[in-house]
């Protein structure tokens, strides 16, 4: 199983945006803020999801797209472009989505374990599926995606 | 009332370091033949603050030193005992024993008991053998004596410490009579004499001071680095505005950017502290490394009232040791050769602190045998090091500064021990420094540091490429001249070089460098940047400079990782980030570069 080191989500606050046609909804305390797309200054030398950093009140943040990195939709940037600023244990980072849709509360027994399933994002990342109604939301373990040695936003050495 | 007694602790082993020092230093000054009342009473006063504050906190062994030292000074400011070097030896030696007391109390490794009982011996036999001249004071002198006798006896009960004996730390507070009941000094006891507690007055007058934690102190230079951005931002706001508001708008502005100035360089002094903090060690280093080496060698400093960044203190400290055991193994002859030279026999070793510009500079400087050029050279060609015909004396001292030469036994014929110069320079460069050195053979080296003032702030020139601006850190930079005026030679492929008042230099693009499509191709319609690191120079060519700035430094690798060829980043005035250059790794890697190609 690829997920068998990811427990299945329990119940709890669930930020959801859009990627791609899909829905996903990521743990509403992993979020600092959410804002527009600006003034990001580029990095040479880096893959081109990544795309450069920003200044957020004072703090060197690198800013991702996950459009790029999953090859969704179209990057492009307007002044509706959204960044969903994360805060992972230290760690500050943003990445750019499609779109953000809203906050809903999931009960455990609304969530259940994710199948096998063909979607843009690694299943092992994916601690389950949430249903409210008619949506399905695919629920990811941001954290671990970030931190992953496939962002490159990380490496053993770096820190402060 | 109950007093946790723990939370003083801290307050104590603070202020028995900084009396150590104080006694170190004094004691280091002390005319052996001559000494001055005023020293001894000094150093007196600390061994017996100590002794005070050992006792009232429980820490006995410490006391007990501190006592051992109390009894000899008494006896020797009263002129009982006539002060010898052994006894100035013997006094150093129990100021570190109550250092390694002081660790182990902190819970910084373990006190050695048996050398602590070596120092008290020797302390005690001391104090105890006859008088070597039991002149009889002349009346004046007596008199004296007596006073400060009396107002040494009634120092001890007061400690200075607790003007209220804390009920609830009852415990220490037996011990704090404990010492004093062992005190020589008869009929011990009484309250403070005036002149105590006039000492006692004066005391606090001179330390009106708090100690603040120094992460405080770095969140309020963050902030005020913030505040400048922001104010930048403002101003770059204000610009949209026409007219009457305009100008109210930018008077105010004025009065912020005015205001803002101002409470930086508060701020910022709040981290500076005098280089003396670094010095003050050196005495004690050069006394006993100069008797191991059986030289004569006299310190002197010079505006230890410098100051500089905490933090640069610190890193300074390494290597200027290491510099100065340089000097005083290396640098300084034995007192025979010098006499042989028609040089005083007492060598000098000289450090000295002064602002320049921007920078702080530290020079050590010594007056012994100096550097030997055709030695430097010889040994450079046998380890391989790049030479060229008609070196000068600056490239070839800087030789000694290359990996790989070890400058024992080359220049001069002691061993050499520990890091090289190499090392030195590196950890120089790593805050911001360049070395430099001055020889003359036979009249002796001087080392010059240059330092930046502070490790938060940055002075850099700007420049942009393509639609990029970067920071260049300013120590770096030769000059800069227009490709337009300058000598180019085209090399085979894309490689050019830059001719400059007769040497080669690579030149590197930070277009390709950074892999930046947008911008000047061509190295004759930009600007060339001529940047020197670790003793290697390249030329960088860039579109354009836009100017220069203080810059605030800010860590990449916080929320990210790092990134080749890049330091960090700043904000700058307008809010976005820009990178900040790794000149050293730009060198280095022109330098791999080169290699790889021949």
């Amino acid at each position: 199983m690829a997920n068998e080191n990811t427990a299945v989500a329990a119940g709890g606050e669930f930020l959801t945006f859009m990627l791609g046609g899909e829905e996903y909804g990521l743990d509403i305390l992993k979020v600092q803020e959410i804002r527009g797309y600006d003034a990001v200054t580029a990095i040479a030398n880096t893959p081109a999801f990544i795309k450069g950093v920003i200044n957020l009140r004072g703090i060197i943040v690198p800013i991702v797209d996950l459009r790029i990195k999953f090859g969704l939709g179209t990057a492009e940037y307007t002044p509706f472009t959204v960044v969903i600023i994360l805060r992972l244990g230290r760690r500050v980072v943003g990445m750019v989505v499609d779109g953000v849709s809203d906050v809903i509360t999931l009960a455990p027994e609304q969530i259940k374990e994710a199948p096998e399933f063909g979607s843009a994002l690694d299943t092992r990342y994916i601690t389950g599926l949430g249903a409210v109604e008619q949506r399905m939301i695919i629920l990811v373990d941001i954290e671990r995606l970030m931190t992953s040695r496939d962002m490159e936003l990380v490496d053993e050495t770096a820190g402060c | 009332m109950t007093i946790d007694i723990t939370q003083f602790y801290q307050i104590f082993f603070e202020e028995t370091a900084e009396h150590l020092t104080a006694m170190e230093s004094l004691l280091l000054g002390l005319d052996v033949s001559d000494p001055s009342m005023d020293d001894l009473n000094a150093i007196f006063r600390a061994a017996h603050s100590i002794k005070g504050g050992a006792g009232a906190f429980g820490f006995n062994d410490m006391a007990e030193v501190t006592h051992a030292m109390e009894t000899l000074l008494d006896k020797l400011r009263k002129q009982e005992r006539k002060l010898g070097n052994e006894m100035v030896s013997a006094l150093l030696e129990a100021g570190d024993a109550i250092s390694m007391q002081l660790a182990a109390h902190r819970g910084e490794g373990e006190a050695d008991a048996g050398l602590v009982r070596n120092v008290r011996t020797r302390l005690e036999l001391l104090s105890a053998a006859e008088p070597v001249s039991p002149l009889p004071p002349s009346g004046v002198e007596k008199a004296a004596a007596e006073e400060v006798a009396a107002s040494g006896q009634q120092d001890d009960p007061g400690y200075g410490f607790f003007d209220e004996p804390p009920t609830a730390a009852a415990p220490p507070q037996q011990d704090a009579g404990h010492p004093a009941g062992e005190a020589p000094v008869p009929g011990a006891g009484g309250a403070p004499s005036g002149r105590r507690a006039a000492d006692h007055v004066q005391q606090q007058a001179e330390t009106t001071s708090i100690r603040v934690s120094v992460e405080k102190v770095d969140q309020l230079v963050n902030l005020m680095g913030e505040l400048v951005i922001t104010h930048a931002m403002l101003a770059q706001s204000a610009l949209q505005y026409d007219g009457a508001v305009n100008e109210s708008l930018q008077r105010n502005l004025h009065q912020l950017e005015h205001n803002t100035r101002d409470l930086q360089e508060t701020v910022m002094s709040i981290r500076m502290m005098p280089v003396s903090s670094v010095f003050s060690r050196f005495p004690r280093l050069v006394h006993d490394l100069a008797a191991r080496l059986n030289k004569q060698v006299k310190m002197k400093m010079v505006g230890e009232n410098t100051e500089l960044d905490k933090g640069l203190i610190e890193k300074i400290s390494d290597p200027l040791t290491h510099l100065v055991r340089n000097s005083l193994d290396h640098g300084i002859e034995s007192p025979e050769r010098r006499t042989a030279v028609g040089k005083p026999p007492c060598g000098t070793i000289t450090l000295k602190a002064f602002h320049q510009g921007g920078n702080v500079v530290i020079e050590v400087s010594d007056d012994g045998a100096g550097l030997n050029r055709s030695k430097i050279l010889a040994k450079a060609k046998e380890r391989g090091l790049p030479l060229r015909d008609e070196m000068s004396d600056q490239e070839v001292w800087a030789l000694i500064m290359e990996p790989g030469f070890s400058t024992a036994e080359v220049v001069t014929d002691v061993s050499g021990r520990g890091v090289g110069m190499d090392v030195v320079r590196r950890n120089i460069a790593g805050i911001g420094g360049r070395i430099e050195l001055d020889s003359a053979e036979g009249l002796g080296t001087r080392i010059i540091i240059r330092l930046p003032l502070t490790l938060a702030i940055l002075d850099g020139l700007s420049v942009s490429v393509g639609q990029e601006t970067y920071i260049v850190p300013l120590n770096a930079i030769i000059e800069s001249l227009p490709g337009s005026a300058a000598d180019i030679k085209a090399m085979g492929g894309e490689g050019r070089l830059l001719r400059v008042r007769g040497e080669h230099l690579p030149i590197v693009a930070l277009r390709r460098v950074f892999g930046i499509e947008a911008g000047i191709v061509e190295p004759e319609r930009g600007i060339l940047v001529l940047l020197e690191a670790e003793g290697r120079k390249i030329a960088l060519f860039v579109d354009e400079l836009i100017g220069q700035h203080q810059v605030v430094l800010k860590n990449l690798e916080c929320n990210f990782r790092k990134v080749p060829y890049v330091s960090g980043a700043t904000i700058m005035g307008d809010g976005r980030v820009a990178l900040i250059l790794d000149v050293a790794a730009l060198v280095a890697q022109q330098a791999q570069a080169a290699k790889m190609a021949a």
